[in-house]
């Protein structure tokens, strides 16, 4: 976030000033009160990316678990203790021979639970409508090149589920504890634009 | 809940209809066919829900998949790759 001079008089912007009001409103009406915003705040700068590397180091490293995930998402985040309320989570997996990648491009549906708020470019219109016709030149624009031989699925996330991708697990990773792999999974190798970082590779 | 008509495997085909109000079919895959990848459940109808209705029945919702050079004439990635969508059951008719 750009610096900011504190002391000099700032105006809202149109949104600043729109969230302003409403939560002034909600507050005076006594529908919320600034406690349960604060709250809710707090609670949404909990939930980071790290959740959901959490759940693929985890399957990552039992193949057992890994099975229940494809199967039923929601229920096997539950298992790790995360709860995903109003949630139904499909965890779509990378193998070889198929790259998954997802967009929302009737509006910026993202799995909060497990990767927190979403970042900007997954609401830019120039990804929601450009990621489901040219996957592969967007990609490439993320540095990332997907052989012609791979598949490529884009899931549009356009009603009740969210989607994570499973990333492949990566090379040289052989006994790793949970832990460690987990350092190697970032929140775009989770939306399927990138790749996990590799061993060896800076933070 | 209304029962669900398709299973995994199906052929289906999007309806091309362009009725006003809340949608979550994309414009861009009216009228498209693909093919069942499973059903997800049931869920309150959105398009009632943006109404203040209740939305009940609970609609079928599956994802379905579509083959993208069927999608886009000039899709110029591999033959192979799809896009997979969520579609409730009332736009889907057997293709």
């Amino acid at each position: 976030m750009a610096k900011r001079d504190l002391g000099k008089y700032q105006p809202l912007s149109y949104f600043q000033l729109m969230e302003a009001s409403l939560r002034e409103l909600l507050v005076e009406k006594r529908i919320v009160t600034e406690a349960q915003i604060a709250a809710e705040v707090e609670d949404m700068r909990g939930r980071t990316p790290e959740r959901g590397a959490r759940v693929v180091a985890h399957a990552w490293s039992d193949t057992a678990y890994k099975k229940r995930l494809l199967e039923n998402g929601t229920r096997a985040c539950e298992e790790l203790g995360l709860e995903v309320p109003a949630l139904k989570l499909v965890v779509v997996e990378n193998t070889p021979q198929v790259h998954n990648a997802i967009v929302c491009t009737l509006c910026s549906c993202y799995p909060r639970m497990l990767l927190g708020i979403p970042p900007d470019w997954y609401k830019s219109r120039n990804y929601r409508s450009r990621m489901v016709r040219e996957p592969r030149t967007v990609l490439a624009e993320f540095g990332l090149k997907i052989p012609r031989s791979v598949q490529i699925r884009v899931h549009d996330s356009t009603a009740d589920m969210r989607y994570l991708v499973l990333p492949m697990r990566p090379e040289g990773t052989e006994g790793w504890s949970e832990e460690r792999l987990a350092a190697l999974v970032t929140r775009d190798s989770m939306i399927g634009v990138s790749l996990p970082k590799r061993p060896g590779t800076r933070p | 809940m209304i029962p669900p008509r398709f299973k995994t495997g199906d052929r289906v085909r999007v309806m091309k209809s362009y009725p006003p109000g809340h949608l979550r079919t994309p414009y861009y895959i009216r009228g498209c066919e693909g093919e069942v990848e499973r059903l997800c459940g049931a869920f309150p109808n959105p398009e009632e829900l943006a109404q203040m209705r209740d939305g009940l029945p609970a609609q079928p919702l599956y994802r379905v998949r579509f083959r993208q050079s069927e999608v886009w004439p000039d899709y110029r990635g591999a033959a192979a790759d799809v896009v997979e969508i969520e579609i409730y059951q009332h736009w889907l008719e057997p293709a």
